[in-house]
């Protein structure tokens, strides 16, 4: 199958885009108890008083994929999943950061 | 197809205890598990590992497998025997659990895969909670992530990718192939390193009338000989003239928008950075560019140096005085 001659318009997953909670477990193929259990243990912080009007920003999405991928693979709890993938997060960051200091440094 | 030795996958020889056998995959799927490991082809090593985990995890299609004989060699040739898998009796409770067989390699999928004695619906189930895990007979198609290099300035303006891709697709007898096509793709300006694009319905193809599934660009951005990002915001090292620092010139700066004029401020140090506002990638709060100063001396030249000499006879300056010097 060829698109090349039709350009797919996806939508950016930033920070700005909020996804209600329907599309966001189909999105993901999670159950709403599943999300429920990572706003309870505080990995997600949803816009919405009750949980059938919650939405979460994009940027939760590959995170939450990462918690599944981690519970599901290493065999280990929500709380300990979420912690991963801040740790990750927080090495991402801090990588490119020396990257930085090092170009920097070597002009 | 190749023989895949599960053994050797799994560094555990073939008298492995179950419990020893669940030790070894637990320490090298967090080698190798592709979201926290920096091993190269990590996803690769851990798919192989899953795969191998997947069968000598459960001790009935472990007993089925060793029944192949210990002489095999990972990579070898290999068909099944016509009798495999008679005798051995199997759990249909575990349909569609697990690890789907359509992203492990051809060996699983004619020794474990849905047509064996050990048949699984393919599907996703992937996630705990996970929906679409091939129960009844509909079942949408996997989701894909795809990794898109991308230029700054595409990032900056917007444009469009034209990206090839394989898609493991599972063809109606079981089998897995790698399908390649060509996509051509927005990209929206302001996306920043590792954000995800989602273009729906272009992941694998459902099956029985399901859904077709989602695929997940992943960008990152290729290195920029001037510029440096982090996040939204841009840096870029300005080399400048003693002069110019000294003086407070203005001088044109790159900018991802093309070049601006910046008044230096007068007295201005080698190593200070400078903020232009709202310079950097669009976005609903735009980045900065942030411009560190590089102070260059002119090349040598007679008067040059005669210029060096008075200033060194005129300005009483000790650049160590404060470490002691």
């Amino acid at each position: 199958m060829t698109n090349i001659d039709r350009i797919v318009e996806g939508t950016p997953l930033d920070e700005s885009t909020w996804i209600a909670i329907t599309d966001f477990c189909a999105w993901l193929r999670v159950d709403r108890h599943w999300v429920a259990s990572l706003v309870e243990a505080g990995v997600l912080e949803p816009r919405g008083a009750a949980p059938e009007t919650w939405s979460f920003p994009a940027t939760d999405l590959s995170r939450v994929s990462a918690v599944a991928r981690l519970v599901h693979d290493l065999e280990v709890n929500l709380a300990g999943a979420a912690l991963i993938v801040d740790l990750l997060e927080e090495r991402r960051r801090l990588e490119r950061r020396i990257a930085l200091l090092e170009r920097l440094l070597a002009e | 197809m190749r023989f895949k030795d599960y053994y050797q996958v799994m560094g555990v020889p073939r008298t492995a205890s179950q419990d020893e056998i669940k030790r070894a995959y637990r320490k090298l799927a967090r080698k190798y598990h592709p979201d926290v490991s920096k091993e190269k082809d990590a996803e690769e090593k851990f798919k192989e590992l899953q795969e191998a985990n997947e069968v000598l995890k459960d001790p009935e299609k472990r007993a089925a497998y060793d029944q192949l004989g210990a002489d095999w060699r990972q990579g070898q040739d290999f068909r099944p025997p016509p009798d495999w898998g008679k005798g051995f009796e199997y759990s249909p409770d575990e349909f569609g659990r697990g690890q789907p067989a359509g992203e492990f390699s051809d060996f699983f999928a004619e020794l474990f895969g849905s047509r064996s004695p050990f048949g699984r619906a393919p599907g996703a189930g992937r996630a705990p909670g996970g929906g679409r895990s091939g129960h009844g007979f509909a079942a949408a198609g996997q989701d894909h992530v795809a990794r898109v290099e991308v230029d700054l300035e595409d990032a900056f303006r917007g444009g469009t990718r034209t990206i090839e891709l394989r898609t493991p697709e599972l063809t109606a007898d079981g089998h897995v192939v790698a399908k390649p096509r060509t996509l051509r793709v927005s990209i929206p300006a302001g996306v920043t390193e590792g954000q995800q694009i989602r273009l729906a319905g272009q992941g694998s193809p459902g099956r029985g009338g399901g859904p077709p599934g989602d695929l997940f660009l992943e960008i990152s951005f290729r290195p920029h000989p001037l510029f440096q990002l982090e996040g939204r915001d841009v840096t870029v090292t300005l080399p400048v003239a003693p002069w110019e620092a000294a003086l407070g010139e203005s001088v044109s700066v790159p900018t991802l928008g093309g070049p601006v004029e910046m008044k230096l401020p007068e007295g201005a140090r080698a190593g200070q950075k400078l903020r232009l506002r709202g310079r950097g990638l669009p976005g609903q709060s735009p980045g900065d560019q942030f411009v560190v100063l590089k102070i260059v001396l002119p090349p040598y030249s007679p008067r040059v140096r005669e210029l060096f000499e008075q200033m060194k006879r005129e300005v009483p300056f000790n650049p160590r005085a404060t470490s002691g010097q």
